[in-house]
């Protein structure tokens, strides 16, 4: 196993796309790290960086401390598991697994026995003799995992691995590549948009935006101290409420005051100045409906979203209107749509990040 | 009106068709001294006299066999060398590989006939008239741009990702092109193949250029030089067009089997 050095890494397309601006990440020795992205966030192209397939307009990719940057793929020794499975339709899931090995020069038995271990550490023994056109998408994706494990690669590349299976069989599959992570202690490099898959896989989550990397920290960090504006509203569901806000100081207190609301931030300050502008996030989760009165604002509820475990409604406010305020409710929560409802945001739980450059603010407690 | 018009114009196209075909072997089997006499659509009498001149009194068998070795041997070196140039031009980047390919169909854009004298000069230096070297190497001046720009289209539609999981499981790109593509490539290249044979079996100026005598001369020269001084032996050319129709078609109808489509099925997603 080993590390992989991404530094200051840049990727210009000859169409004039630029796919990775200057990025630098540090991926540890075991570590399953995520790139999180929307389509385009270049988060594919990162991970082709490193595999070799495409080749950095500037800087230097090392592999264990070695400068592989201008190594073919072919001699970087890492496994890549495609979106698309990319399964060799002539030959026979043993054949598709085992030409990784042969293409190395591995003796007959060995490969054989590896080929078996493999298969059965899937549960794909029984289709060793089919082709890949004979097995479900489910089945597919597992001999595409096994044609990467069974070569005992420096690292695991995985793209999207798990976006062409159906919802349970994906949430089956999320919890296997956990399991397999930690059982090969390997390096893997995840690439994925589904947030939750990120939240749940990830040692460690990197949020990209076009080519460049938002944030990189715990999956847990990026939900609770996103740095800035893009990572709380892209981490997250249902999304984080973002209001545009002005801070109004009376003697020590701070209080944020948009068209829809006015509260004081509790338990924190941050160094803005009287009228400064800056945006404030709450989460769905962080905002609680109560009697009339007692709120920080009143909306009308517009959809209510039955999710199960909870209920997502959305609340169209008086000077808010463009977005709707997201609140999630218990499931068992009576309302419907045209109810109006008072909202309350818990004080304690405010996101505040800087009005021009979108950056969170630093928090000093009070 | 549409749907009862169309199977009509179909018909009379397919008819138009095949109807030479079908006067040309119904010809091969009727007596020299009705051909002329009394033409119907429907053979009266069916003899095998033309057949009989055309193996037993001139030898057919050899043009036959020349142009076998001569098209299947354009065949085989266009196809291979064309495999490994036209995945280079589709898939690796490299400076110039528009300009080249744009070249490549320049080539063999010159009138054959425009090349005719200085391809004679080169060969009778390399001492190659009258050999099927000397009749392959000039062939594939026509044959490589065709294999080659078929199977650029052909690889271009092939899904990249393929390839890139043979690197990724440390194959070079020979191999990748070797284990790979190649086998996925059946239909293109039997595509490739046929028409280039078609080609190859068919020509007929630089066979008649540079072979000398009836060792060394394929079908269609040999044909031509059927007719004496004084008259056309009609039923022998038909006859050695028929003969000459059979081994292509023959090919053809081998070589469809190969092109199916859904060869890639089970490779991606679908």
């Amino acid at each position: 196993m080993a590390s992989i050095t991404l530094n200051q890494v840049s990727k210009t397309y000859p169409n004039g796309q630029v796919a990775a601006r200057d990025l630098t990440l540090e991926i540890a020795d075991g570590e399953l790290l995520v790139l999180l992205g929307p389509s385009g966030s270049g988060k594919s192209t990162v991970l082709r960086l490193i595999a070799g397939l495409e080749t950095p307009t500037s800087g230097k990719i090392l592999i264990d401390g070695r400068d592989v940057t201008h190594v073919p793929p072919q001699h970087r020794d890492l496994a890549m598991v495609f979106q698309s499975y990319a399964l060799y339709p002539h030959k026979s899931v043993r054949e598709n697994l085992a030409f990784g090995l042969r293409v190395r020069r591995v003796d007959a038995a060995r490969v054989d026995e590896r080929v078996r271990a493999t298969a059965a550490a899937l549960g794909i023994e029984a289709l060793l003799d089919r082709k890949p056109a004979q097995l479900s998408g489910g089945q597919r994706q597992r001999v595409a995992l096994g044609r990467a494990i069974v070569r005992e690669p420096k690292a695991f590349l995985l793209d999207e691995p798990l976006s062409n299976l159906d919802p349970i069989l994906r949430v089956g599959t999320r919890a296997e590549l956990a399991l397999l992570h930690r059982r090969l202690a390997a390096t893997m490099v995840y690439v994925t948009h589904d947030q939750e898959e990120a939240m749940t896989l990830g040692t460690r989550v990197a949020v990209m935006r076009d080519g460049i990397v938002e944030q990189v920290a715990p999956a847990l960090e990026v939900f609770r101290r996103p740095a800035n504006v893009f990572v709380a509203g892209f981490v997250g569901s249902p999304a984080m409420n973002l209001w545009p806000c002005t801070c109004h100081r009376s003697g020590d207190g701070l209080r944020v005051v948009s068209p829809a609301l006015s509260i004081e931030p509790e338990g924190v300050d941050v160094a803005v100045p009287d009228g400064g502008h800056i945006r404030v996030g709450v989460r769905p989760h962080d905002i609680d409906l109560v009697p009339s009165g007692e709120g920080d604002g009143v909306g009308r509820v517009e959809v209510v979203e039955l999710l199960g475990p909870a209920t997502v409604i959305h609340l169209r406010v008086d000077g808010l209107p463009h977005e709707f305020v997201r609140v999630v409710v218990p499931a068992d929560a009576r309302i419907e749509v045209d109810d109006r409802a008072s909202f309350r945001v818990r004080r304690d739980r405010l996101h505040m990040f800087d009005g021009m450059t979108g950056q969170r603010l630093a928090e000093h407690p009070t | 009106m549409r749907s009862r018009g169309w199977p009509l114009v179909t018909g009379l196209l397919v008819a138009a068709i095949l109807f030479p075909l079908y006067w040309a072997v119904v010809a091969s089997f009727t007596p020299e001294s009705r051909l002329f006499a009394a033409p119907s659509l429907v053979p009266r009498a069916l003899v095998l006299d033309h057949y009989r001149a055309l193996f037993g009194g001139r030898d057919f068998w050899t043009p036959i066999r020349n142009s076998l070795i001569v098209a299947g041997a354009t065949t085989a070196v266009s196809v291979f060398l064309g495999a490994v140039c036209a995945y280079a031009l589709a898939r690796l980047r490299f400076r110039g590989r528009a300009p080249m390919l744009a070249f490549v169909l320049a080539v063999s854009m010159f009138p054959q006939i425009s090349i005719v004298s200085p391809l004679y000069l080169l060969l009778r230096e390399l001492r190659l008239l009258n050999t099927y070297a000397g009749l392959v190497l000039p062939y594939l001046t026509f044959a490589m741009p065709l294999t080659i720009w078929l199977l650029v289209g052909f690889f271009r539609q092939l899904p990249p990702d393929l390839e890139e999981a043979g690197q990724m499981d440390g194959a070079g790109r020979l191999r990748t092109l070797w284990e790979i593509i190649l086998p996925l490539s059946g239909p293109g290249l039997a595509t490739t193949a046929i028409l280039t044979f078609l080609y190859s079996w068919n020509e007929f100026l630089f066979a008649l250029s540079f072979t000398l005598g009836p060792e060394r001369y394929t079908v269609p020269v040999a044909i031509t030089l059927f007719r004496g001084q004084y008259q056309v032996p009609w039923g022998q050319i038909l006859a050695a067009a028929v003969v000459a129709t059979v081994p292509v078609a023959a090919i053809v109808l081998v070589a469809q089997r190969r092109i199916t489509a859904g060869l890639t099925s089970g490779a991606v997603k679908g």
